[in-house]
């Protein structure tokens, strides 16, 4: 089906055959890695390939489309009033999908707080996901049950454990490999530079996603970068490379090329997925206030879910009956997901006082105690009215 | 032999090697603690006998420790890491504070911190700027925190050993000055728990509370009061974090009279907890207000001017006479 190109000594960066293609908005298209391109034409690259069977270009469909299904559910449960705030990925289904379908199990994710791609990808219940944004634990999932760590709240932290954790990974002669998510905003905290330092120096098995969607709450990329942020791994000492974040194949074939690199022992590589936050930066966000409709709606026709439709449509790869089947799924995981977050108990009160140590501490203690006799008194007034 | 004359650097450094030679998951990491044995040689000789792969020389770059040692944790090692002075940590504040002091309470228990951070702290070593801070009580205030600070030979060695052994993170403040204190060590029994604080000198008139340098100080103060017939009892909390309110209480209990003595400001020190634990606990036994002796409310001063700032013999007994004349 694909025939992967070996004249290495020709480097195009970009698809060749859509340059010109009336849609493009801007005129100086960023350099990156397209296998598949918003019209839903497979298209070669020479340094990445991928050959896919059809069922397994369904299951990427199928995956972008419960995730966008799951997403849209939770952005309706906090409109109802069952979260308190969602962090919706709409848009970011093929860099995430892509870059999860990557991993072995084996391998560590450390995501940020807009992973549920990547959630999805390693196992994680969606509903698991929604219990801090509905405030009633802070994750609270067990990040070793699915090697995929608690989502990390505070902008690049995450960077400096996913390092850590590979200089792990490496100490303990594994072959398997780490990828810490993080997005354009985080770029520019101190925590990614040093994370780059570290992983560079102790050639660690990481690789860096950073899902490049134009936007960090209200500020565009331009507020964090002169310069394209895949080429900040250059000055650390590794590769960078920018990929189409909407071509769920290319995002699959360059962070499987990266992983590969990271099991080689041959260090971190830095993925530049360049893709776009349809939505708000959360249900708490305006984004009218700050970005033109009309950048958005560039951004539609790049849609990753419909070009990858478009290609298993022409190609023959999917049916209407897989596509009728599909929806009725994502009908019912939404209906799950809508039940369980309203089933979802608020904690008990003795909770608060649970796993502030592991060890314990008599402070807690102390406190824990003096907060039961007085929840007790108002359980001895109640008796008393009785 | 089980008992031996050491200082308090050379009991940490006998520590550590224990804790790399005990358990191989154990790992020691900061600026220069390699080749150099840390600026103090706390970490002398450790990376030769056990390998750059286990004691690491890290970049310089404090949030970068810290925040590689909670990834390191969580992939099952027991990392050691070196500020290598207190003025420096602030850069990995945010990663103590906001990550490695909740990630154990966020997982609902399910992935553990056991990371040690030793911070050499405090003054009279005539240091340039932000060599001689004591910034203990911006750790004890977070919770997921432990905060231990030793203030001699033989709580150093065995309180390095619990603290490595811990399963929640611990903020290790070493007494920088009193370094080349000796005392004996004996490195077969174990003193006691980790947060229990301990009577340093029994005495009925008045209690001094200290911890770490000033434990010194304390015990100076005691034995020159004593000569003025005044029976000072000094308590080594040892611990900011928790505190062993029932170490305090009992001792306040018995003399009516108790000076916290630190090094850090008094403002918001913890001083400030010390005294109100104690009103609320032991109000009617109290013969005169807590006093409080540490530094002022002004950035740590200029080395030619930190005899002014730092508590010393006569700050302490000066007190001491202000409690006792109430």
């Amino acid at each position: 089906m694909t025939v992967e190109s070996t004249a290495a000594a020709r480097k195009p960066r970009r698809a060749s055959k859509r340059t010109s293609a009336a849609k493009k908005p801007q005129s100086a298209e960023p350099q990156l890695v397209q296998l598949l391109t918003p019209e839903g034409e497979r298209v070669e690259h020479p340094d990445y390939s991928i050959d896919l069977s059809a069922e397994e270009l369904r299951g990427l469909y199928r995956d972008m489309v419960l995730t966008r299904r799951f997403d849209a559910e939770a952005t309706a449960l906090q409109r109802q009033g069952e979260l308190g705030l969602w962090a919706s990925l709409l848009g970011q289904e093929a860099a995430q999908i892509g870059s999860g379908r990557a991993l072995r199990d084996d391998d560590y994710v450390f995501p940020t707080y807009r992973e549920h791609g990547v959630a999805w990808c390693r196992g994680v219940d969606p509903t698991n996901l929604l219990g801090m944004f509905r405030g009633v634990n802070h994750g609270g999932w067990d990040p070793n049950s699915n090697n995929f760590h608690l989502y990390t709240i505070v902008i690049g932290s995450q960077t400096l454990h996913a390092t850590g954790y590979a200089m792990g990974v490496a100490k303990d002669g594994a072959d398997s490999a780490v990828i810490a998510y993080f997005g354009d905003g985080a770029s520019s905290q101190g925590d990614v530079a040093e994370s780059f330092t570290f992983s560079a120096v102790y050639n660690a098995p990481v690789v860096f996603f950073c899902q490049n969607n134009q936007w960090a709450i209200s500020e565009p990329t331009e507020r964090q970068t002169r310069v394209p942020l895949y080429q900040r791994a250059q000055g650390f000492g590794f590769p960078g490379v920018r990929v189409d974040g909407n071509d769920v194949l290319a995002c699959l074939a360059v962070t499987r090329s990266a992983l590969e690199r990271a099991r080689r022992g041959e260090g971190p590589t830095l993925v530049e997925a360049f893709t776009y936050r349809m939505g708000a930066h959360t249900t708490s966000d305006d984004p009218t206030k700050y970005r033109a409709d009309e950048e958005r709606a560039a951004w539609e026709a790049k849609d990753p879910i419909l070009r990858l439709r478009t290609y298993l449509e022409k190609s023959g790869h999917a049916d209407e009956a897989f596509f009728t089947a599909l929806d009725e799924e994502s009908e019912t995981l939404g209906k799950r997901v809508r039940e369980a977050v309203r089933a979802m108990p608020d904690p008990e009160p003795m909770a608060l006082f649970e796993h502030a140590y592991a060890d314990g501490n008599s402070l807690v203690d102390e406190e824990r105690a003096q907060f039961a006799a007085y929840q007790a008194s108002f359980a001895d007034s109640a008796e008393e009215g009785k | 032999m089980a008992v031996e004359k050491m200082s308090i650097a050379k009991a940490l450094n006998e520590s550590l090697r224990l804790a790399l030679d005990t358990d191989p998951k154990v790992l020691i990491m900061g600026e220069d603690v390699g080749k150099l044995g840390g600026v103090f040689r706390i970490t002398d000789g450790l990376q030769k006998d056990f390998g750059e792969e286990r004691v690491i020389d890290t970049p310089l770059a404090e949030s970068g420790i810290v925040g590689t040692a909670i990834g390191l944790a969580l992939r099952g090692y027991r990392p050691i890491v070196e500020i290598q002075f207190d003025g420096f940590v602030f850069p990995a504040y945010d990663q103590i504070v906001t990550q490695l002091a909740k990630m154990h309470a966020r997982a609902l228990g399910k992935v553990k911190l056991p990371v040690v951070v030793r911070i050499p702290y405090g003054g009279g070593i005539g240091a340039v700027e932000h060599h001689s801070e004591s910034p203990e009580a911006l750790f004890a205030h977070v919770a997921g925190l432990k905060v231990v600070s030793p203030s001699n030979a033989s709580d150093a060695y065995w309180m390095m050993q619990q603290a490595v052994q811990s399963d929640d993170p611990v903020i290790f403040f070493e007494p920088k000055r009193r370094y080349w204190d000796k005392g004996e060590v004996d490195t077969e029994s174990i003193p006691g728990p980790l947060h229990r604080a301990v009577t340093a000198r029994e005495g009925s008139d008045l209690t001094l509370v200290a911890y770490g340098p000033m434990v010194k100080v304390c015990l100076e103060a005691a034995a020159a009061a004593q000569e003025e017939g005044k029976s000072v009892e000094v308590l080594d909390l040892r611990s900011m974090a928790p505190i062993d309110f029932d170490a305090i209480q009992k001792s306040a209990e018995k003399t009516g009279r108790v000076v916290v003595v630190h090094e850090a400001p008094v403002f918001y020190g913890s001083g400030a907890e010390i005294a109100a634990r104690i009103t609320e606990r032991c109000f009617y036994h109290l013969e005169a207000p807590v006093l409080r002796v540490g530094g002022y409310h002004v950035p740590y001063p200029p080395a030619r001017l930190e005899d002014e700032y730092l508590p010393g013999l006569d700050r302490v007994l000066d007190a001491v006479d202000r409690s006792l004349a109430f």
